[in-house]
């Protein structure tokens, strides 16, 4: 066995020496302490491939399938790990195949940076082989794009792209490389890190007068409520999130990105907004008189009906920021900054109150839910397999300390709602986009990001067949990620609108699929199917004891639906139980 | 971004400033930004700004205050924005430069005529070839308005007129703005 090797640039960092483009770019991501890339080489990326051969003990590629499943797995990495993501593609089909994941990445404001080959700089514009235009393609769904013809911007360049993807709200950045750039040599002088740039200001300049505005409302609110989203967690401000309702004694709600960023179990924390959130922070959004919203930016399916929103509370809105300050819903008091500052300067001036009567508005409606519908899909008894009773025997065999990746869908919503997070980075799923094929490749790349930790990916089988591919990366890479399959046979959440909303005629959402355990026993990774509900609770203690990649398809309730539920163009208190 | 607007959410002419990096794509991306909620841009204007390096773009818009603010923010927060400002017409002093190309025999037939519309409307003949004869003027959108007008009589052969372009009334230049930024504050 070979000793470990020091992880030291290639190049050292005070020499002047002649390297090529594609040096200089490993050489980046070294130093910017990238340890996994995802990726395919091609036809304009094959000298960064030649020259990544001699960098194999210090920067791990991880050969996908298709480039969605690379700039997911990106995705996925940045998501648990806290880091930049680094998605590696050739141009023209290489790069297009990575814009749904780009798209996804811009909405969640996930940090990843795309580097894209391109076609020699004498050959743009010329309808070349595997030419595309991948930066007028990518301008809008990248937080920065760049086109780099020459070499010598290497350096600098990458620089700027890590530093943008990280900072402020974070985001893809895509980097597209000219072949001739890759090969070209060039006096290399080491590598500098960026930390300004003239026109781009990551954070706002935090004002204090809006803080004590905001602490006034505070204290004088009688029924106030937070609703936090993934900004608390893109700003590493899980402990000051949680100190700030601790000292405060606010009920808590969160969007579903936003889930994790404190314990489920968090006595303030009162479940999940939105669309298919719980019952008593979606009526008691409507019967607050103080919404204080921290890193979360409003979204459609969180606030239902937008004129019939929270009218009758004064809302103070911290974000990082400024676009999102009154884009959906207008702040009484803006708190622009990162959330990491501004909370603590917040908790100093709130005061602890007891809430007593507010909380039991809460508990009642939360009794309600649980009568109406959380009973029914936890603890079935008879009949067809709830998704909800998988999650809740994942959850006691996990102990809630497992990342769960989710998919698209029925399946996504029942996960969010009642799966258990003791740790943030726990959660990942596709919020903004809602990426069908998304929890696959994302849990490869959660698993790099976080080796120490178990790593569970659940799918429907509508979305697990959008990057079934990727169970080949799993097979080659040995990548401990279980999978479950909920399998209802259908695109179950189109069948759910179809039948509530269309008098069930459910056009083109019956899916029959391959037998899972066979495609997955082809990538020789195990796995069992489960039909009746004496087996489940086992099946699902071998997937979690299994050492290694394992699958486990559930039959689940064919005709399931997910409830409570806020149909789409109504208000928050139109929210249905059944 | 200054907030010096009245309130409102009726329609009327917004004139934005964007001081920014000289950077390749960065008109598609602030373009973007208005047609993906599928607002018409009535005029847009990139030019070199008082400041060596420095890009200026003019743009007119005719939108509620409201989502024109929605708008300012989205620009701003373009990486190679460094600030935005937004106008009415009464806070700007703004022009409009219009060519226009006309027939020689019409100015042949009718000199009198054409020396009297260059002396009334502030025209300028700025070409007098064989065949054709080209005037220009700088103004506003009713001048040049006007202008067709009176030409079409003789005959127009080819229009144009440029985008807007407008100096801010109560600006004392960027300079100042750019040293912050430089700083980092």
């Amino acid at each position: 066995m070979q000793t470990a090797k020091k992880k030291t640039a290639v190049v050292p960092a005070n020499t002047t020496r002649e390297i090529s483009g594609a040096v200089a770019i490993l050489e980046a991501l070294v130093a910017e302490g990238a340890d996994t890339i995802f990726g395919i080489p091609g036809g304009a990326s094959i000298a960064i491939y030649d020259a990544l051969y001699d960098y194999g003990d210090r920067l791990k590629h991880i050969l996908v399938r298709h480039e969605q499943g690379a700039i997911h797995a990106a995705q996925g990495y940045a998501r648990s790990s806290g880091k930049v993501g680094i998605a590696l593609a050739t141009s023209g089909p290489g790069a297009t195949n990575l814009i749904t994941g780009i798209a996804d990445a811009m909405i969640d404001s996930t940090p990843v940076v795309c580097i894209t080959g391109q076609v020699f700089a004498a050959l743009l514009g010329t309808d070349a082989f595997q030419e595309t235009d991948i930066i007028n393609i990518s301008g809008p769904i990248t937080k920065w794009n760049y086109q780099i013809t020459d070499a010598t911007e290497i350096p600098s360049v990458l620089a700027k792209a890590f530093y943008i993807a990280r900072t402020g709200r974070p985001g893809p950045v895509l980097i597209d490389i000219t072949k001739n750039a890759q090969l070209q040599l060039f006096k290399y002088s080491g590598y500098t890190k960026c930390n300004h740039i003239r026109s781009y200001r990551p954070k706002p300049i935090v004002r204090t007068s809006y803080i004590e505005q905001a602490a006034t409302l505070i204290n004088q609110a009688k029924k106030p409520m937070v609703i936090w989203g993934q900004g608390v967690i893109l700003g590493n401000a899980e402990l000051e999130f949680q100190a700030f309702i601790e000292k405060s004694g606010i009920p808590c709600a969160w969007t579903l990105l936003g889930a994790g960023a404190i314990p489920s179990t968090h006595p303030l924390n009162m479940g999940m907004l939105g669309m298919h959130g719980n019952y008593a922070p979606n009526l008691l959004t409507n019967e607050c008189d103080l919404l204080i919203a921290i890193g979360m930016r409003f979204d459609d399916r969180v606030t239902g009906r937008l004129d019939l929103y929270a009218k009758q509370a004064k809302i103070i809105h911290l974000d990082i920021d400024p676009a999102e300050i009154d884009k959906n819903v207008a702040a009484t008091v803006p708190v622009w900054g990162d959330c990491k500052e501004t909370l603590p300067l917040l908790t100093k001036l709130v005061q602890y109150k007891d809430y007593a009567s507010w909380m039991a508005t809460f508990a009642r409606y939360q009794q309600d839910e649980l009568e109406v519908v959380i009973e029914e899909q936890l603890y079935p008894g008879t009949g067809e397999i709830t998704m909800g009773e998988v999650i809740r025997h994942l959850n006691e065999l996990t102990m809630g300390e497992a990342i769960i990746v989710s998919d698209v869908g029925q399946h996504q919503m029942i996960t969010a709602r009642y799966a258990r997070f003791n740790h943030s980075r726990s959660n990942i799923t596709s919020g903004g986009l809602g990426t069908m094929g998304f929890a696959l490749p994302a849990a490869m790349g959660a698993k790099y990001g976080a080796t120490e930790r178990m790593v569970i990916a659940v799918a429907g089988d509508g979305g697990f067949q959008m990057n079934i591919q990727e169970l080949g990366t799993i097979m080659q890479n040995k990548i401990d990620v279980k999978i479950i399959v909920l399998n209802n046979r259908y695109l179950g959440m189109i069948r759910q609108w179809q039948e509530l909303f269309s008098d069930s005629r459910y056009s083109f959402s019956d899916l029959e699929s391959p037998d899972f355990v066979a495609v997955a026993a082809a990538y020789r990774i195990p796995g069992k199917a489960v039909h009746q509900r004496e087996e489940l609770c086992t099946a699902i203690a071998e997937l979690v004891a299994h050492q290694g990649p394992y699958l486990l398809e559930v039959l689940v309730k064919r005709e399931g639906n997910v409830f409570p539920m806020v149909p789409q163009g109504y208000s928050l208190s139109e929210i249905r139980l059944k | 971004m200054s907030i010096n607007i009245t309130e409102g959410n009726s329609l009327r002419e917004y004139n934005i400033t964007v001081y920014s990096e000289n950077s390749v794509g960065l008109s598609g991306r602030i373009t973007g930004i208005f047609t993906r909620r599928k607002i018409n841009i009535e005029s847009l204007n990139t030019s070199p700004s008082e400041i060596s390096g420095i890009y200026r773009f003019t743009i007119l818009i005719c939108q509620s205050y409201c989502v024109t603010q929605k708008l300012l923010r989205q620009i701003e927060k373009l990486t190679e924005v460094i600030k935005v400002y937004c106008h009415t017409d009464e806070q700007v002093v703004w022009q409009e430069l219009a060519l226009y190309k006309i027939p020689a025999q019409a100015t042949k037939a009718a000199r009198v005529d054409l020396e009297k519309i260059l002396r009334i409307y502030g025209t300028r003949a700025i070409a007098l070839e064989d065949n054709y004869t080209i005037l220009e003027t700088t103004g506003q959108r009713q001048e040049s308005k006007k202008m067709l007008e009176v030409l079409s009589p003789y005959g127009l052969i080819e229009f144009v007129r440029t985008a807007r372009i407008a100096i801010i009334k109560e600006s004392s230049g960027f300079i100042e703005k750019l040293r912050e930024f430089e700083a980092g504050s």
